[in-house]
């Protein structure tokens, strides 16, 4: 098959195409039903519905421009802050609709933490950047307290040992991974249930890559953890549960091990075979 | 190879032609500073002479009351007179002594009467004082009348000049570091004129215009900037406008002040409160500007990362992106107060160009500032005058060095803060 084959061949089976795989879970945390988004005119997200398990990581893979951020930031009402946006349908999370217009996103923020593509520490100090959360929820009554979330935190992102000795320093002093790590910690200490990550290992190298995995892979114990990655390897190494996604479209779900070794669909197969991408 | 030689050529003549732009550049602001500094590093000394006063009893208390309502009455000049004519016996004649009481400039009455009302025990005793000369004295003592000229040509005759160099054979004349320069308003008498009037009245302006433009500017900057919504015609609008607000001549801003502080609200003329009011107008449109510019250059991701963990749009806001935006903007404000410091058209417009003897106590009290200050003293002619116009630039010039100083060392700090 030649490209141009290929991309009209993708095209019908966009346009006609039902989700492939089961899109439900036993015990799900997060149900997103019928999500469209729209930037002004453009189709951002066509009517995906998938459910997020308690504990699991769940990987979207997919090309450059295929909606997975968009709908990552769907999760917790990132998208407002971009005016053209507009997103319709229905996302419960602990059976609320949070799309809905009374919902409230400070908490809800609390409650679906992000860690971003780039690291972005506060220009602030170390304590101050994991205290900063905790402290706008209220949810230390004194230093002590404080103390004992920051640290914990530090502890679960594996952070603490390095930077002990320095919580004074600036955040942005860190290096890359330490960085990236700092913003995990940052995002936990608010104890949320549902932790989003956006290419969270893009701008680190291999080595500082291979610890956020290993941490991601501790996190999953406490946390659910929705991560979009470009690199496939990773996906495989630190996910259950796969979504691949093509033009707005989420294609195929399944469990990691089944759609890397036997993809359902023509798409993901030609995506984890390296054909397009 | 060719290709080569000349591209390093132009590269040197480019390096050169920067390196001549400055030279120049230095050499005129040098040109400038050594113009003012020689022309008014005198003004900082003041010539005085010493008299001894014999604070007559008969003059000031005759019934012995030591009441000083009384005595406060009492004639001083006499006092001076008295004085000056026991230290040339030899002058006689109404005109002559009345030339020879020249010599000494006429606060001295005053600097005896506050002497007698602090120190009221010394009526009845001899003292001696130091008291300011006449500004044509210390003209000639500070080397800017020539001595060597034929009389017709100088300002101070042959006669004067006998006594003041009999005064100076006896060390009774010298001279001292201007404290009247630091310390009075403006006179018509130059040895008497001061700074002190038109600085309090500038500070008293750039205050009212820090009170009102700091916190207007960063809010309005701040509003547009992070909550107004995007491609909105209003916004749009008032963007442009307030981008050519920027631009309008100052003297304008001065005009508007006139007509709706003074004409509508009948606000005090001369007052630092409306030119204050008025520097403000004109500097909001910098502070605007320069404010939005520092946020706009905030980071994005440090928003999102405050959004990310469930801080409000406000707390974001200012939390995040204003500390980081701080140095910027406290930049552009020093840079709007020192332009505001430097201006005088609009302070003309609403009258504080006027003849101010008295400190302004309040910012409602007729006051002047200090570029107005220069003007005034440009315009006259009498070389006491010359020298304290120099003088009040260089004290206008370290305000602003100051200000300027401040500027940067907010920036570092602020800079330091946030790492």
């Amino acid at each position: 098959m030649n490209n141009d084959d290929l991309i009209k061949e993708t095209e019908f089976q966009i346009n006609n195409s039902e989700t492939v795989g089961n899109i439900h879970v036993e015990d799900p945390r997060i149900i997103v039903k019928n999500i469209n988004v729209r930037y002004g005119e453009k189709l951002a997200i066509n009517n995906v519905s998938i459910d997020i398990g308690k504990n699991e990581v769940l990987a979207m893979i997919g090309p450059s421009g295929c909606g997975k951020s968009t709908f990552l930031r769907c999760l917790n009402r990132m998208n407002d802050t971009i005016e053209s946006c507009v997103v319709d349908g229905e996302l419960y999370l602990d059976n609320e609709n949070i799309l809905d217009e009374k919902t409230d996103v400070v908490p809800l923020r609390a409650k679906v933490g992000m860690v971003f593509q780039k690291p972005n520490p506060f220009p602030k100090s170390i304590y101050e950047n994991v205290a900063y959360g905790p402290k706008i929820h209220g949810l230390a009554k004194n230093k002590i307290e404080l103390d004992e979330i920051v640290f914990n935190s530090l502890e679960k992102a594996g952070l603490f040992n390095e930077v002990k000795d320095r919580l004074d320093a600036p955040g942005t002093s860190l290096s890359g991974g330490q960085q990236q790590r700092l913003c995990i910690a940052r995002t936990i200490a608010v104890s949320p249930e549902v932790i989003l990550m956006d290419e969270p290992c893009s701008a680190l190298d291999p080595i500082a890559t291979a610890k956020v995995e290993e941490l991601i892979y501790e996190l999953k114990e406490n946390f659910t953890i929705v991560i979009v990655t470009h690199a496939m390897q990773q996906a495989a190494r630190v996910s259950q549960r796969t979504a691949y996604f093509h033009l707005g479209n989420l294609v195929e779900v399944g469990p990691t091990q089944k759609i890397f070794t036997t993809p359902q669909h023509k798409l993901t197969e030609s995506y984890i075979t390296g054909r397009f991408g | 190879m060719n290709n080569l030689k000349s591209r390093l050529a132009k590269e040197k003549r480019f390096r050169l032609y920067g390196v001549a732009s400055i030279t120049l550049a230095l050499f005129l602001l040098s040109l400038l500073f050594v113009s003012i500094f020689s022309q008014g590093y005198t003004a900082f000394q003041e010539t005085k002479i010493q008299l001894n006063i014999n604070f007559s009893e008969e003059i000031l208390d005759p019934n012995k009351t030591k009441d000083w309502e009384i005595i406060k009455k009492s004639n001083f000049s006499l006092l001076v007179k008295n004085s000056v004519n026991e230290l040339f016996p030899n002058v006689s004649g109404r005109s002559n002594k009345r030339k020879l009481k020249k010599i000494i400039s006429s606060s001295a009455e005053y600097q005896l009467r506050d002497y007698v009302k602090n120190n009221i025990n010394t009526i009845g005793k001899s003292k001696k004082i130091w008291v300011l000369a006449d500004d044509d004295v210390d003209m000639l003592i500070k080397g800017h009348i020539n001595r060597i000229l034929p009389e017709d040509e100088r300002r101070i005759d042959n006669e004067e000049l006998k006594w003041i160099e009999f005064l100076e054979s006896k060390n009774l004349i010298d001279k001292f570091f201007n404290k009247t320069f630091f310390t009075s308003g403006d006179s018509s008498e130059s040895e008497q004129s001061g700074i002190l009037g038109a600085f309090i009245g500038s500070l008293f302006a750039l205050s009212i215009t820090l009170i009102l433009s700091f916190p207007i500017g960063i809010a309005t900057a701040i509003y547009m900037e992070e909550f107004a919504p995007k491609n909105n015609k209003l916004i749009d609008f008032v963007e442009v406008n307030i981008n050519n607000l920027a631009a309008v001549p100052s003297i304008i801003f001065g005009l508007l002040g006139l007509a709706i502080f003074l004409n509508f609200f009948e606000l005090p003329r001369s007052a630092p409160l409306v030119g204050g009011m008025v520097l403000s107008l004109m500097t909001l449109p910098t502070i605007i500007i320069s404010s939005r510019v520092s946020l706009k250059s905030v980071p994005p991701s440090i928003k999102e990362g405050a959004l990310g963990v469930g801080a409000s749009k406000i707390q974001a806001v200012f939390h995040h992106v204003v500390p980081v935006a701080m140095p910027g903007i406290l930049t552009g404000t020093i840079i709007g107060m020192a332009r505001a410091l430097g201006e005088s058209a609009p302070l003309l417009v609403i009258g504080m160009v006027a003849f101010i003897v008295d400190i302004p106590q309040s910012v409602t009290d007729p006051a002047t500032a200090l570029p107005i200050q220069i003007y005034l003293w440009s315009d006259t002619p009498e070389r006491g005058f010359v020298e304290r116009t120099s003088a009040a630039i260089m004290v206008l010039l370290v305000f602003l060095i100051f200000m300027n100083s401040l500027a940067v060392y907010l920036r570092k700090k602020f800079e330091k803060d946030i790492g």
